[in-house]
Formats: C-alpha cells, structure tokens, sequence
C-alpha cells in the first residue's frame, strides 16, 4: 500500500524549505565550525527532499520528476509547515536579511527535528516500502540534527543573559507555528495513525530540553498557520525566487 | 594583533584525532575551537568526516599536549642517524630461520 502523494509531497516540502533556509547560512556562519554544520544540515535535508520527490512523482505517475516539483510549481502548491519558510530572525526584526538570528535557526531546527524524529520512527515501519527505506535513512540523521540543535539551545538558555534572551523570544515567537503540526489533516492521519502518541512525546523532549535550557515554555495558541494547505507567508515567494530563478532561466540545464 | 582579554575570551583549542576503519589507529587530523570536550566533538564531526573519513574521533585539548621544542632537534634526533643497526632491515638472518 502506497502512503498518499499529498502527504509525502509535504515531507519533501518540508525538507527542501527548511534546507534552503539553513543554506542562506553558507559562508555566513557565526564560527566556521558551524557554518559547515549547518551545511551539513542542509544537504542532509535537500538529499531526503530528493528522494521523497521522486517517490511523489512515482506516485503521481503524471510525468513530474524532482526538478519539476522542486523548481517548478508556484508557491500555493507547496505544502510545507509554515514554521520552516520564516527568516531567520524575529516578527518585528527590521530587515530579515541583515537581522539574521542564529537562536531562531536553532529553536526551529530543534522544534522541528523533535517532531520528525518520531514521524521517521513511526515510517520506517510504513508498509509502502519505498517510504520506509527513506525513513530508515533519514532517522540517522534527524538524530543528529536534534542532538545539535538541542545542544546549542541548552547552551544558549545557559548561557550569557543576551543569549537567553534571544533564545526565549525565539522560543516565545516560534512556538505557536508549531500548532500545524498536530492540526487536524486527514492525509497526514491516513500515514501516521493517531498523532495524539506523537504530540505528548514530543512535548516531552520539548519539555525536558526547555528545563534543562532554563527557558520558559510559551502557550502554543493563537492563529494556527496552514502552509500545508498552500497558504504561506510573504517571506515564501522570495525563497522560492532565490531557490527556483536559475533553474527557470535555464530549464533543463546540466553541468 | 589580539590582546590578552580577546584570548581570554576565546575557546578553548582542541587537537583532533580521527580513526578512519577499525583496528588502525586513530590519526592526527587538525584542530578546532570549542567551548567543552563534548562540543568540540560535535563539530569535529561536521569539520573533519564530512567525506566519510572516520569511525571514531577523539579531541584532546591542546593545551594538555607537552612538546618538544623545536630547537631541540639536533640534540634530540640527530644522535640516531648513524645507528642504522637499529633497524632490523640491518641485520642478515641465516636461511635456516626460514621466514619471520
């Protein structure tokens, strides 16, 4: 049994949008160490993207491949959680560009890496195989992808009082986008079952690595995003700009 | 020029020791700024095996290493330069050992 295209067209909207932000890192780093961890991070994502793309175009059987759907659909098509499309930097930052925040990159990073540790965990036992050997392999690395960003946030929360601060208004700012997550969606309910198991463990790690952070956990209430049903943020269509551009000037190009 | 308070300021150095298969020995592979062991770990992970170089890695502060002063050569290794009987290519074994 095949798991819904929509639904696996989402997790790679996922992965591409959040890889692409984390890319703007590139060469912008706070340290050099970090700036090839997130990096890292990226290609980790942007590799599990292309793989679930050609799973969806296999899927769909309509003649789209990895680059079609990657590069070629408009912004109401994508299906990822809003969370992953926002700058890098608070609502009110004056310019998202120059205000680039790494507290947001990591309170993202482990907020999101959180909840799909436990979406992998539960595909890998997924009965469409191809889905379950994605889930195998992306499962190692959302590991560390957790790990990292759930270090750098203790560190941060413990850390100096200007680091704490950014980090709890991160928190303070992220944490309502994270209601998408559990929002009520038949196809994501038709692939993970009963996400109510899945939501109190990952309030758990959220819960314990906020303790140990010595930050605050914010209510989660307020208007609940829908990017997964195609309707995104202003800051999406200047990703997509930046991401696809080259890729429509030039169609089909190779290298 | 940094002064001494930006030093003060910074990580601590790491010297990075990186394993590359089981059973050969852990090499030498560069260093890094970090603030704790466990940290420097982390990124000795993201700097060094991006290219599948490693199964094991060690950090070790740089600061715990005693070296030899470079100024010492001569004194130090030059005396063994003319004792080639140290290496046991030196010496001819007698057919009667067969192989060793």
């Amino acid at each position: 049994m095949n798991a819904s295209a929509e639904f696996v067209l989402h997790l790679a909207d996922n992965a591409l949008i959040l890889g692409q932000r984390n890319a703007e890192w590139c060469g912008h780093g706070p340290i050099l160490e970090e700036d090839l961890a997130l990096a890292n991070n990226s290609l980790d994502l942007i590799g599990q993207a292309r793989l679930l793309y050609q799973h969806v175009a296999e899927l769909r059987d309509d003649g789209s491949t990895e680059d079609s759907l990657a590069y070629f659909r408009d912004q109401q098509d994508f299906l990822n959680f809003t969370l992953l499309e926002l700058p890098h930097s608070t609502a009110l930052a004056p310019s998202a560009r120059a205000e680039r925040d790494y507290a947001i990159t990591i309170t993202r990073n482990f907020l999101f890496s959180a909840y799909m540790l436990l979406v992998w965990e539960q595909l890998q036992h997924h009965a469409d195989a191809q889905l379950a050997a994605i889930a195998v392999k992306s499962l190692k690395e959302v590991k560390y992808h957790l790990q990292h960003a759930a270090d750098w946030l203790v560190r941060f929360g413990d850390g100096t009082e200007e680091s704490h601060a950014r980090a709890q208004a991160a928190i303070d700012f992220l944490m309502p986008y994270t209601q998408e997550f559990w929002s009520e969606w038949p196809s994501a309910q038709a692939v993970l079952g009963d996400t109510t198991v899945l939501l109190s463990a990952w309030q758990t790690t959220v819960h314990e690595v906020l303790t140990q952070a010595g930050l605050q956990l914010p209510p989660s209430d307020g208007y609940v995003t829908q990017g997964r049903a195609g309707i995104h943020t202003e800051h999406m269509s200047y990703l997509l700009a930046e991401m696809q551009s080259l890729a429509r000037q030039h169609p089909g190009a190779t290298w | 020029m940094s002064t001494s308070a930006s030093i003060a300021n910074e990580w601590p150095l790491w010297e990075v020791f990186v394993r590359s298969k089981q059973g050969i020995e852990h090499k030498h592979c560069g260093s890094l700024h970090a603030a704790d062991a466990q940290q420097a770990l982390h990124m000795a992970r993201d700097v060094y095996t991006r290219r599948q170089e490693g199964v094991s890695i060690w950090v070790i502060p740089s600061a715990a290493i005693t070296a030899s002063d470079p100024g010492d050569k001569d004194t130090l290794f030059e005396p063994a330069k003319d004792k080639v009987y140290r290496h046991p290519t030196f010496f001819v074994i007698p057919d009667e050992v067969g192989h060793m």
